[in-house]
This record gives C-alpha cells, structure tokens and sequence, in this order.
C-alpha cells in the first residue's frame, strides 16, 4: 500500500471521493430542503463521474465505431450512468414536488422549524 | 468542480445556490467529454444543467429564496462523519486499478464482447446506443417505466390547484375538521373572484 | 393577458426564432442516435426544452393552448406502451421478449426497426415526462 507509488494513477478517484462526501455533507447537516436536494444532485454527479473515470481506457477514444480507430473506451459504464442520470432527475423533480407540499403544509422548509413544529403539535 | 462544491455548501442565498449547481452539472458534463463519454456528457448537460436547474428554480418561485441563517448549528458531527466516510473509500481505492489501465477488470469481460460483436449482429455505429437499446434493453424498459412513474408522481403530489400558503403556524388544537371548512371558505371566497385556478381544477393534466 | 416576459421584445423574437430550431435539433439528435451520440433520453429532454422555452416566455396559460393537457397525458403513456408494445411482438413473432432480430427477414434489419422504435418510445416518454413535470411546478402560482 504504498501511497507514493500509486499516487498518479489514483488522484482522480480521490478528487472525485472529495466532491462525494461534500453532497454528503450539504445533505446531513444543511436545514434547508432545497439545499439538501442540491446536496444530493452533487452527489450523485459526483459518483457518475467515478463511474465513467473507471470505464476510461488510456488512448482510446469514444466508443463510436469508425475506421482508423482501435482502441475504444468502456462502452458499459456509459450505459449505466446514461439511465441514472435520467432517473436522477426523475428523482429530484419528485423530491421538489415534495418540498412544494411540505410548503403548502407548514409553511416553512426548515428541517428544525418543521421537527418543532411536529413536536409541538 | 470542487471549488464550486465548497461554494454550494457556504452560501445561504438559494438562487445562487441553484445556478452554481447548473454549473457544477456543466463542468461535470465537460470532464465526462475528457474520458470520452460523449452520450452521456450530452445527457448530462440537457439534463442536469437544463432541466434541473429549471424545475429547482421553479420549487424556489414557490418556497423562499433565503435559506435562514442559524447560530452555532450542530455541524461538527456531520463533519466528522464525512471525514470518517472520506477516509474509509480512499482506503478502498488502494486496491483500485490506476487511472486509464487497459487490464482492468472491468475492460475484460463483456465490453469486449459488446465492442466486438456490435457490428455483426446488430450494424449500429454507435455502441453506446445498441447496448443501450438492444443488449441491455430490458433495463431501458424499466427506465422509461420509472420516467414515466416520477411524471405520475409528480401529478399527484402538485397537478390540483394550490391551497394558499400559510405563515409558519403556531401549533392548533386538531386539525381536520377545521382545514376542511377552511377549504371550502377559501374556495368561497375564491369562486367569487373568478379565480381560473378553481373552475378548472387548477393545472392538472 | 401579456406576461411582463411577453413585453420584452428581444426575448420575444428571439425565443420565437429559436424554438423551431430547438425542435428540429431534438428530431436530429433522437434519429442519430444510431450514429453519432444521442438517442431517445437526449431528445426528449431537448424537444421539452423547446416548449419549456415557450412556457417562460409566454405564460403557462398559452402553453396549455399549444399543448392541451389530454395530450401530454396520452403521450407519457403511448411512449411507455411503444416499448412494451416492440417486446410483445417479439414475443408474438417466435422470439423471446424484446430480442428484435426476429422482427424482420434479416436480423441486424430487425435490430435496426427494433432500436429505431425503442428510441422513439423513449423519447416520447421522457419528452412528456419533462413537460408535465415542469408545467405541474409552473401552473401553481395560477
């Protein structure tokens, strides 16, 4: 486990784990539900990116066959952050929706005002 | 990206929160050109910076757009927990080929196949599309299911009409009984002023 | 019943000028998907933004004028429907659900017309989709 060795080759996925556990941060510690939605879509582009870093092959280009062309990146990872990115958003339009009613109801979207106003009630 | 994530997580005006996040999603979709994803940059920015910042700009039309400042909140917890979790998956990246490896496992099992067969059974320039749509179409089938179950979510949750918001209340006695009368009053009062969103039942769809 | 965005004449002519080339744009990506990137989920988000477009400029009230509300309903469920409707035949035709070789003559012809239908099932759904969703959030101020 020799971290000088492998620091090249791993930088990238420690960037990308730092832009993972700042959306994790924003969404356990912030208040506010919309923050906390913005929280979850880095998060969620962050793990993306993971995803198509560990698909990447060194000199290879886009997975479209053409000629002249050899080596091609992984075309899976690309499929499967292609779904997510769309049930992502399918998923945070029904979370707003949610922060909408939540609204109408208690006319706040603090997470604290709301917990005392149901501890009060 | 990660300059924009600190920015995010400090900022309390939501407006500004809400377009730094389009810009997160657009610089994501510019690196994923860079480790040649090009369907999915595309998605992404469509998607992410497009959609996503409209409909968040649309929730804070209807909420506030100041997210209120609190003193000494209890964040020291949260933080830790984040490092811990941080600390945890570096750990796990030791065992992780490098960056742009060709040996990875994960370039030497069905990709190749995908890579090599596309074009004798199924004759698609483009990969990403005939795994997508052909060899993997049974989750595309289960996707557009899932698209099509978030639209009827969202119908039920907000396609009627909107109650007038209230101020944050001050805690009542029980409540149901009472909102019902309430309703019909404002519906009442409404129905006097020719209010378009209650003849029609408000915009459902 | 001018919107304040409706008054602003550079908004106006631009957003008219643009909104058919968006369109048109969004028919391009989802037939090329085969050969360059795109696909359904692209150019249904893209076809949505055009009339996204519209509805901030003009006002959800016309909108619903251009795109009457039993259509957007009916298309969220005939995209869904067109998939599922592509694996049924496969089913009916000899095949197993969703394999459209045995769609035409010739295999990799029955791949095409299977793709090619697929791709436009998806793209209905998630065009519908987008502009429900977002004509739902916009129509609660009415």
């Amino acid at each position: 486990m020799t971290v000088t060795s492998d620091f090249p080759g791993l930088l990238i996925y420690w960037v990308v784990i730092v832009l993972m556990m700042i959306g994790f941060y924003i969404v356990i510690s912030q208040n506010n539900m919309v923050k906390k939605i913005v929280g979850l879509n880095v998060f969620q582009v962050s793990v993306f990116l993971l995803y198509i870093t560990m698909g990447k092959v060194k000199g290879g280009t886009a997975p479209i066959l053409a000629d002249g062309f050899e080596v091609y990146s992984n075309p899976l990872p690309h499929v499967l952050i292609l779904t997510a990115i769309v049930v992502g958003v399918a998923t945070t339009s029904l979370g707003l929706a949610l922060v909408v009613r939540i609204m109408d109801s208690y006319g706040t979207i603090e997470d604290d005002e709301i917990q005392a106003l149901e501890d009060d009630t | 990206m990660v300059a924009t994530g600190l920015a995010i997580v400090r900022l309390r005006n939501l407006f500004a929160v809400v377009m730094l996040t389009g810009i997160f999603s657009l610089l994501g979709a510019a690196i994923y050109v860079i480790m040649d994803a090009v369907d999915v940059a595309f998605t992404e920015a469509a998607v992410g910076a497009g959609a996503s910042t409209v409909l968040m700009l649309g929730t804070l039309a209807l909420t506030t757009s100041q997210e209120k400042v609190k003193p000494g909140s209890n964040n020291l917890l949260a933080f830790v927990l984040v490092v811990i979790t941080g600390g945890i998956l570096i750990y796990g990246t030791f065992d992780m080929p490098h960056y742009g490896e060709a040996t990875a496992p994960v370039h030497n099992h069905v990709a190749p196949h995908y890579l090599e067969k596309s074009t004798a059974e199924i004759d698609l320039p483009n990969v990403v599309t005939s795994v997508l749509a052909s060899y993997r179409g049974y989750d595309t089938l289960g996707e557009t299911f899932v698209i099509f179950t978030a639209a009827a979510g969202v119908l039920a949750i907000i396609g009627r009409g909107r109650r007038p918001s209230r101020s944050p209340r001050a805690p009542q006695p029980a409540k149901a009984p009472r909102d019902g009368l309430e309703r019909r009053g404002i519906r009442g009062r409404r129905a006097n002023d020719h209010d378009p969103s209650d003849t029609t039942g408000g915009a459902s769809s | 019943m001018n919107t304040r965005m409706q008054q602003k004449v550079v908004l106006r002519v631009v957003s008219k000028f643009l909104i058919p080339f968006i369109l048109l744009f969004a028919l391009y990506v989802q037939w090329h998907g085969d050969f360059g990137p795109g696909g359904g989920f692209q150019a249904g988000v893209i076809f949505a933004a055009g009339f996204i477009l519209y509805a901030l400029i003009y006002g959800v009230e016309r909108t619903r004028q251009v795109i009457p509300a039993w259509v957007t309903r009916s298309l969220l469920s005939v995209g869904v429907l067109l998939y599922s409707g592509v694996g049924v035949a496969t089913l009916l035709m000899g095949g197993e659900f969703l394999n459209y070789s045995v769609l035409a003559h010739v295999p990799t012809h029955g791949q095409h017309l299977g793709v090619l239908l697929v791709e436009a099932g998806v793209g209905i759904t998630v065009f519908s989709a987008m502009t429900t969703i977002f004509i739902a959030f916009a129509g609660q101020d009415s």
